[in-house]
C-alpha cells in the first residue's frame, strides 16, 4: 500500500479545546506525526475534560460536559477518558513536559527542530510569553513553519478580548443571523457555534499552504490564523447584500431569503423533526405530486417563489399537517421520491442507526487501553488510493514520552531520569496526584 | 508582488453554487491557477443568484459570485460535446488537480470519471464534492443547506427547549464543505508531490456534518460512552448571574458571566452599591432565582446607558467575556475589522466596487492576495487556448461557430 500523504511531516502541537486539535486531527489522519506537547503542572480549559478529577458532586450535576465519561465513570485517569478529548486526539501523539522552565523549553527546542511545523490556539501573545515566539523558533529551525490561531488576530482593539466561540461570532455576523423569528430580543442564544467547524479545515489548509510553499522553496513562514477572520468569508452574501440593497436581516428561524417553503417541521412522534427546502417552481411542483395535489398546494398564491415566500406561513402549517402522520425517514423517502430536498434532523442515536452512514464506513471500532472499545466517528473524506483509518486511538497523556524522548529527541537513560524526577516526564496531572503522605 | 504559495498548482475547476467554487476560491486566493469552466449557456447558476446591486438580476454582478470566484479565469466549454471533451483532455495533461461538484452520475456520463482522467495523467488529484458522496443509499438525494444541517449536523441539539431546532446562518454547511473540501485537495497534492500517487478524493457535504466540530463529534462519542443523545435545551441560569444577548444603547451584546466572576461583573458597572444590597451581597443570595429579575433589571438599564464599543472595552478590562452582536452592516464598520483592514475593496469591470472579506489567514511571506476579481463569462477562453493549446485565432473561431466554446 502507498505511505499516507502526509507521511512524513512533523508538527509540535500545542493546541487545545476544539478549533486547533479539529484541524491537527485532519492531518494525523492522513499521516502527519502530531505530538501533543502537554504539562502535568497544567491542565488546559475543556480538553482532556472539564477538571481532572471530578468530584462526586460535580458528577452529580449530570452537566453533558461534564460527565462524558463511559459508563458515566471517571475511572482512574479521567483524562484519557472524555469524549471531547477521545473525539480528536486518534492518530496522534503525547509528550509532557514542563513549559515554565527553561529546562523544558530546551527539551521543546530539541523537539522543534527536528518538526516542520508548530501550531497553537491559544489567545494572543501567550507562546510569545512562554518564550516560544515565532521569532525563537526561526532561530532554533530556519525553515519552521510556524501558526497561531488567536480569536480575533495579533493587532487590533479585539486583540485581548477574552471570548468563547460564541462570543467571537457576535462581532462576526452570525448571532445576528441566528434566531427564532418570534424572538426579536434574541431570548434563546444558540449554544452550538460556527468557529471550530470552520477552524478545523481552514488551519489544515492554512498549514498544508505554507508546508507546500516551503517543500518548494525552502522557505518556512508564520501563519497568523485569525479565527474570527477564517470565518468572515462565510457570510460572504450578507455583507454585499446589505452594501448594495442596505437589507437588513434579523433572526428568520428556519426561514430562507429567497425559498420557501423552507423550515424544520413536526413528525408523528414528540421531538422528531424533518427539513423540508424547495429552491424553485419545479420542485414546488415536484412537492404538489409528492403529497399528492391537496387542495391548499393548488393555491394561486404559492403558484410563484415570490407568493409562498409571502404567504410561508400558511404554508408551514399546511405542510405541518401532512409530515405529522410520518417520521422523519418516511416523510424524507416519500419526497426524495419526487426529487424535493427534505432531511430528517438526525439525533446522535439516529446517526449510529443511519444506513448511509454504515454503508460508506463512516464508524470505526477502535479498543483504548483506558477507555474501552467502541465505534468512534472516522475519516472526513474518503481517497482512492489511500487507506486511511484510525490507526492509533486517541493518545493518552504522556503515552508517547519514551518514544520522543529517547527515540525521537536522543536524550540518555540518565536524562530521563532527571527530567521524570524533575516533573517533566509523566502521566498524570500534578493536581490529581496523591498527596504525599505525612 | 509578493510570491504565491500556490502558484505552481494548476487547477480545472468544474464547480458551480457554493460548495466548490468556495474550494476553488481559497487554492486561487492563495496564489494557485484556476481555471474555471463554465457552460457556454449562462455558466454558473451562481451567477442567477443574489445579492444584485438593487435588486437587478445581472449575470456579471451576482454579490455571491463575485465573491466566490475571485482569482479565478474563466473558459467557456462545452463538455457534452466529443470536442469539447477532448479540449478538455488536453487541459488536463497541464493539470495538477480537478475539483467537481456534480452529482456523482455526472462525470461518468460526460466520460469524464477519475478512471479515465487517471489515464491520461496518472499524477492528477481530482477532488469531487457531493451532497451525499459517490456511493450509497443516499447517493441520489437532492440536498439544500438546511437539510444537510438537520441530517448530518448539529440541529438535533440546536435551539429552545420544547420548540423547533433551529438553523444557522443559511449557507455555513456549504462553506464548511468547500473549506474541508480545500484541505482534502491539499492532503491529496501532498501525496501526488511527495509519493507520486495522484487520488481521487471522494467529499460528502452530509459526513462533513457527520464530523463536525465541536457538538457533534463530542456528542457522537459521548452517546458511545454513555448514552446520551442531547436534545435542544436552553441553558439553566445561574441565580442572578446574567449569560445571554442583551439589548444596549446602540444594539445588543453577548455576555457570558459564571457565579466566580461576580467581582468582575460589580467592577464592569462601577456600582459597587450592589455588594451591599441583601439580594446580592452573598453567595447564597446570588444564587436565589428569587433576585434575579430585579438583578436584570439593573443589568438592563446599566446597558442601555453605555454602547456595544463601551461595553466591550469596559468587560476587557473586567476580564469578562463580553462582545458586541454585530448585524453584518455592522461587520463591516466595526473598528477592528476596520483596523486590521478584514475587508478589502475590490473593484470589477462591469459590478463595481464593494467591499469583501479578505484573508482568512495572513501567511507572511505570501500572503493573500486579489490578482483579479471575479471573471466575466468566458472572459479567458480565447487566452487560455492560445496559450496552453497553441489554437490559432481560427480555431478559436470555428469552435465558437460550433458551439464548443
Amino acid at each position: 500500500m502507498h505511505p499516507l500523504p502526509l507521511e512524513g511531516i512533523r508538527i509540535a502541537d500545542f493546541t487545545n479545546v476544539y478549533a486547533g486539535p479539529y484541524g491537527t486531527m485532519m492531518l494525523a489522519d492522513f499521516g502527519a506525526e502530531v505530538i501533543r506537547v502537554e504539562s502535568l503542572q497544567y491542565f488546559p480549559s475543556t480538553t482532556r475534560g472539564t477538571t481532572p478529577r471530578p468530584s462526586k458532586a460535580l458528577m452529580a450535576t449530570g452537566s453533558r460536559l461534564v460527565v462524558a465519561y463511559p459508563g458515566l465513570d471517571p475511572g482512574d485517569k479521567p483524562w484519557n477518558r472524555h469524549a471531547m478529548f477521545n473525539c480528536h486526539a486518534r492518530n496522534k501523539l503525547s509528550m509532557t513536559v514542563n513549559l515554565r522552565t527553561p529546562e523544558g523549553i530546551d527539551i521543546v527546542k530539541r523537539l522543534v527542530q527536528c518538526s516542520d511545523a508548530v501550531v497553537d490556539n491559544y489567545s494572543a501573545g501567550v507562546m510569545d510569553r512562554l518564550g516560544l515566539s515565532y521569532d525563537v523558533l526561526k532561530a532554533w529551525k530556519s525553515d519552521i513553519v510556524v501558526m497561531q490561531m488567536p480569536a480575533f488576530g495579533l493587532s487590533g482593539p479585539y486583540m485581548k478580548t477574552q471570548a468563547f466561540g460564541i462570543g467571537v461570532e457576535g462581532p462576526c455576523g452570525f448571532t445576528a443571523l441566528r434566531g427564532y423569528a418570534d424572538d426579536p430580543e434574541h431570548r434563546h442564544v444558540p449554544s452550538v457555534v460556527h468557529m471550530d467547524a470552520a477552524s478545523g479545515p481552514g488551519s489544515a489548509f492554512a498549514l498544508l499552504t505554507a508546508l507546500h510553499y516551503r517543500d518548494r522553496t525552502g522557505e518556512g513562514q508564520f501563519i497568523e490564523f485569525a479565527q474570527a477572520e477564517n470565518m468572515l468569508p462565510h457570510l460572504g452574501a450578507y455583507f454585499l447584500d446589505t452594501q448594495m440593497n442596505q437589507r437588513v436581516y434579523g433572526p428568520m428561524g428556519n426561514h430562507h431569503p429567497h425559498m420557501a417553503p423552507h423550515n424544520v417541521y413536526p413528525c408523528r412522534e414528540p421531538d422528531t423533526w424533518i427539513a423540508i427546502a424547495v429552491a424553485d417552481d419545479t420542485e414546488w411542483q415536484a412537492l404538489g405530486q409528492a403529497l399528492d395535489w391537496p387542495a391548499w398546494v393548488l393555491d394561486d398564491r404559492f403558484h410563484t417563489a415570490t407568493g409562498r415566500l409571502q404567504y410561508q406561513d400558511e404554508l408551514d402549517s399546511a405542510l405541518a399537517d401532512w409530515t405529522r402522520q410520518w417520521t422523519p425517514l418516511e416523510a424524507a423517502q416519500r419526497l426524495q421520491a419526487h426529487r424535493v430536498s427534505a432531511g430528517p434532523v438526525l439525533s446522535v442515536a439516529d446517526a449510529y442507526s443511519d444506513a448511509h452512514l454504515r454503508a460508506r464506513g463512516f464508524f470505526e471500532t477502535v479498543t483504548h487501553p483506558e477507555a474501552g472499545t467502541h465505534e468512534y466517528p472516522g475519516m472526513l473524506w474518503h481517497m482512492s488510493h489511500t487507506l486511511a483509518h484510525i490507526r492509533t486511538p486517541p493518545c493518552c497523556l504522556g503515552e508517547h514520552n519514551a518514544y520522543v524522548y529517547c527515540d525521537l529527541l536522543g536524550y540518555s537513560t540518565e536524562e530521563i531520569d532527571a527530567f521524570t524526577e524533575a516533573g517533566h516526564i509523566g502521566d498524570t496531572y500534578v493536581e490529581a496526584q496523591p498527596s504525599a503522605s505525612a | 508582488m509578493s510570491p504565491h504559495a500556490l502558484d505552481d498548482l494548476l487547477i480545472l475547476d468544474l464547480t458551480h453554487y457554493i460548495a466548490g467554487p468556495y474550494c476553488t476560491k481559497r487554492l486561487a486566493d492563495y496564489g494557485a491557477r484556476v481555471i474555471k469552466i463554465e457552460r457556454p449557456d449562462g455558466g454558473d447558476p451562481c451567477r442567477r443568484f443574489g445579492p444584485f446591486p438593487d435588486d437587478t438580476p445581472h449575470p456579471e454582478k451576482s454579490g455571491l459570485f463575485l465573491h466566490l470566484n475571485t482569482n479565478k479565469e474563466s473558459l467557456t466549454l462545452n463538455l457534452k460535446s466529443l470536442r469539447g471533451r477532448q479540449i478538455f483532455f488536453k487541459l488536463l495533461t497541464h493539470a495538477d488537480v480537478v475539483v467537481e461538484s456534480f452529482h456523482p452520475r455526472v462525470m461518468r456520463q460526460l466520460q469524464l470519471d477519475y478512471p479515465l482522467l487517471r489515464r491520461v495523467k496518472p499524477s492528477i488529484v481530482m477532488t469531487s464534492i457531493s451532497n451525499f458522496g459517490q456511493t450509497g443509499p443516499y447517493r441520489d438525494w437532492r440536498a439544500q443547506d438546511l437539510t444537510l444541517y438537520a441530517m448530518g449536523g448539529e440541529m438535533y441539539s440546536s435551539g429552545a427547549t420544547n420548540r423547533d431546532p433551529l438553523q444557522q446562518a443559511p449557507g455555513l454547511t456549504l462553506y464548511q464543505g468547500g473549506a474541508m473540501a480545500a484541505a482534502a485537495t491539499m492532503v491529496a497534492v501532498f501525496g501526488a508531490r511527495r509519493h507520486q500517487v495522484g487520488q481521487h478524493i471522494d467529499l460528502s457535504l452530509f459526513e462533513t456534518q457527520v464530523g463536525s466540530m465541536d457538538r457533534r463529534l463530542t456528542n457522537l462519542v459521548a452517546y458511545q460512552y454513555n448514552g446520551a443523545s442531547p436534545a435542544p435545551e436552553d441553558p439553566k441560569p445561574v441565580g442572578v448571574m446574567p449569560s445571554g444577548v442583551y439589548r444596549c444603547k446602540d444594539g445588543f451584546v453577548d455576555i457570558r458571566t459564571n457565579i466566580r466572576w461576580w467581582e468582575r461583573l460589580v467592577n464592569m458597572m462601577e456600582m459597587p452599591e450592589l455588594n451591599d444590597d441583601p439580594r446580592f451581597g452573598t453567595e447564597d443570595a446570588r444564587l436565589n432565582p428569587a433576585h434575579r429579575e430585579a438583578f436584570l433589571k439593573q443589568f438592563e438599564d446599566w446597558l442601555m446607558r453605555h454602547s456595544r464599543q463601551n461595553i466591550m472595552r469596559k468587560a476587557q478590562q473586567a476580564r469578562l467575556p463580553a462582545t458586541a452582536v454585530n448585524t453584518p452592516e455592522e461587520v463591516l464598520t466595526d473598528p477592528h475589522f476596520v483596523e486590521r483592514h478584514s475587508f478589502v475593496d475590490i473593484e470589477h469591470p462591469v459590478a463595481g466596487t464593494w467591499k469583501f472579506p479578505g484573508a482568512p489567514f495572513r501567511l507572511e511571506r505570501t500572503p493573500w492576495q486579489i490578482r483579479q476579481p471575479a471573471p466575466l463569462l468566458g472572459q479567458h477562453t480565447e487566452a487560455v487556448l492560445q496559450e496552453l493549446l497553441k489554437f490559432s485565432n481560427a480555431d478559436i473561431q470555428e469552435l465558437r461557430d460550433c458551439h464548443i466554446i
